[in-house]
């Protein structure tokens, strides 16, 4: 499994191959696109994220790839919304829960040159994803203890 | 449209748009292209030199002191109301409230009016108000069992002159309306809107926060009970609007808030108010504001209004003309009396992609529900793009914002 500062390096190498900020969010909404569909029954409220301007659903399940990981499955209305989505979901993906609690997200959106998705306005939603895959994990590494 | 004035008419906008300093700024490198001026309008020079210098000369607090610098900031606070009553055409600026803004303002009549009506009373309002013309009324519904009777809107985005006329009742007590819709642009017939409301007996309130920035407004003319406006919108601060209203509503209704300067006389057992308008103002005003404001309205009394309004119905021909060419872009608001605001839903594109990749090549629009919901549900859109002029903007920015937005179509679809 790759450690996070792999996945960090990865989508970094990736975003720098990319000439301007156009081709970068070509890409974000290619990755949101590439994203497995929620069930119907998915977008619910207790899968909502609050907090985005668009709509936002997450659903975190168990992941067999280590004790406590988590799998994530996102959704949005909006494209850009859930390429970044997809972003996080590298990042989290099958890391341990304690491993999740540590990686600051912001750093990396800086470095791939999505910055202004950090805003504290609400109509960015990284943060209350963010805030939410933590949660999830925050919960996942109390029930493992 | 008929303003007699000796004003310079010849409105230019380039020099018009020079006195806003804000233009001399860029967004990633790109001149600014301001969209959002249904929002929030930028600020004139005249504007921030009125509060710079009400805080650097002369300051202190209003009805107050007895200082040369309280007489000169009672002065100065007391000339802007002045000027809110001459911008709408007020008898007199006793009939002047100022309040934090059109929310505000409404939230008065709301809370005084509303206070004396019963459960089971009438409450008229159209499906294209601002939340903020409908939450406030939804208070009294849940407070009092007021009834809220809802006038639909044409597919064209106009109020439905026929519905409201059936839309009144024996137990109607008050139609409140906009007076222009911050979605759609629309300018609602004012003066029939409050002519029919009174052969019934009703008072009209009509919220004029975009309605005033974008044309003449004469409350003697229209015979409205309250008008509401907010300063931040044509070009004023942020925190001041003032709230209009006949003056044997203001000393019939009850106080608003209580406190400081809203008072005659405070006994242990009874209070005797002060007459209207401070029996409205409790508490400290928002003094450097209401400066800002009277700014606002002297400079604007300055410039070429016709003119102004010319320039932005050129804004927004070009504009539709430019959407027009769009295929499955549908413009919600399509009426002809319609002001330079220019709400649409681009195909499948989400509205928030879309504001957020225009921002990229340096235009700021408004992406969202515009605080409309019930007229958002009316158009079937759950969010859509806004994008509003005013007299500052220029045929360049029309055309750098089609440009953008056919390459932001191409990234989105």
């Amino acid at each position: 499994m790759m450690t996070a500062q792999d996945r960090i390096q990865t989508l970094v190498d990736e975003f720098e191959l990319l000439d301007d900020w156009e081709e970068r969010y070509r890409y974000v909404i290619e990755l949101g696109r590439e994203l497995e569909p929620l069930a119907e029954s998915e977008h619910d409220e207790s899968h909502r994220v609050h907090g985005c301007a668009s709509q936002v659903w997450l659903v975190a399940e168990p992941s067999g790839a280590a004790p406590g990981a988590l799998k994530f499955r996102g959704d949005s209305d909006a494209h850009i919304v859930r390429g970044l989505i997809a972003i996080l979901l590298r990042l989290y993906n099958d890391l341990p829960a304690e491993q999740i609690l540590d990686l600051d997200p912001r750093a990396v959106f800086t470095r791939i040159g999505l910055s202004e998705h950090l805003s504290s306005q609400r109509s960015n939603g990284v943060k209350a994803m963010t805030r939410r895959i933590q949660k999830e994990a925050g919960a996942a590494a109390e029930s493992a203890v | 449209m008929s303003m007699t004035s000796g004003k310079e008419k010849n409105f230019d906008p380039l020099a018009f748009k020079s006195e806003f300093p804000i233009f001399e700024r860029t967004i990633r490198d790109k001149p600014l292209v301001y969209l959002d001026s249904a929002a929030s309008a930028q600020k004139p020079r005249a504007v921030i030199d009125a509060v710079t210098q009400a805080m650097e000369h002369s300051f202190a607090n209003v009805h107050r002191g007895l200082h040369t610098m309280a007489n000169e900031t009672t002065e100065a606070f007391e000339g802007a109301r002045a000027e809110v009553a001459r911008f709408l055409n007020a008898p007199s600026a006793d009939n002047i409230v100022f309040t934090r803004g059109t929310t505000e303002a409404i939230n008065l009549v709301a809370s005084s009016f509303g206070a004396e009506l019963e459960a089971g009373d009438e409450i008229i309002l159209s499906q294209m108000e601002h939340h903020s013309n409908i939450v406030p009324w939804h208070f009294l519904r849940e407070r009092q069992g007021v009834v809220l009777k809802w006038v639909p809107v044409t597919e064209d985005g106009r109020i439905d002159m026929d519905a409201y006329a059936e839309a009144f009742s024996d137990r109607t007590k008050l139609v409140t309306m906009t007076h222009m819709s911050n979605v759609t642009g629309t300018r609602t017939d004012g003066e029939k809107i409050v002519s029919m409301a009174h052969d019934k007996g009703v008072p009209v309130l009509l919220d004029g926060s975009q309605s005033a920035v974008h044309g003449h407004v004469d409350v003697q003319a229209l015979d409205v009970d309250f008008f509401a406006i907010t300063g931040h919108k044509i070009y004023g601060p942020t925190g001041i609007g003032a709230l209009y209203a006949k003056s044997e509503q203001l000393n019939r209704i009850r106080p608003y808030q209580g406190g400081g300067e809203m008072i005659a006389e405070v006994f242990e057992d009874r209070v005797v108010y002060a007459d209207a308008p401070a029996k409205f103002e409790a508490g400290t005003p928002p003094i450097i504001d209401a400066i800002g404001l009277g700014a606002a309205l002297k400079w604007l009394d300055t410039q070429d209004r016709d003119g102004m309004e010319a320039h932005e119905r050129a804004l927004l021909d070009k504009t539709m003309t430019g959407l027009a060419e769009f295929e499955d872009l549908r413009v919600i608001g399509t009426a002809q009396n319609k002001a330079s605001i220019i709400t649409f839903v681009m195909g499948k594109a989400h509205a928030h992609d879309a504001a957020q990749l225009l921002d990229r090549y340096g235009v700021a629009v408004r992406a969202g529900h515009h605080c409309a919901q019930p007229l958002m549900r009316r158009f079937d859109a759950s969010s859509s793009v806004r994008a509003s002029y005013a007299a500052y903007n220029t045929m360049d920015d029309v055309e750098t914002f089609l440009d953008a937005l056919r390459s932001v179509r191409g990234i989105l679809m």
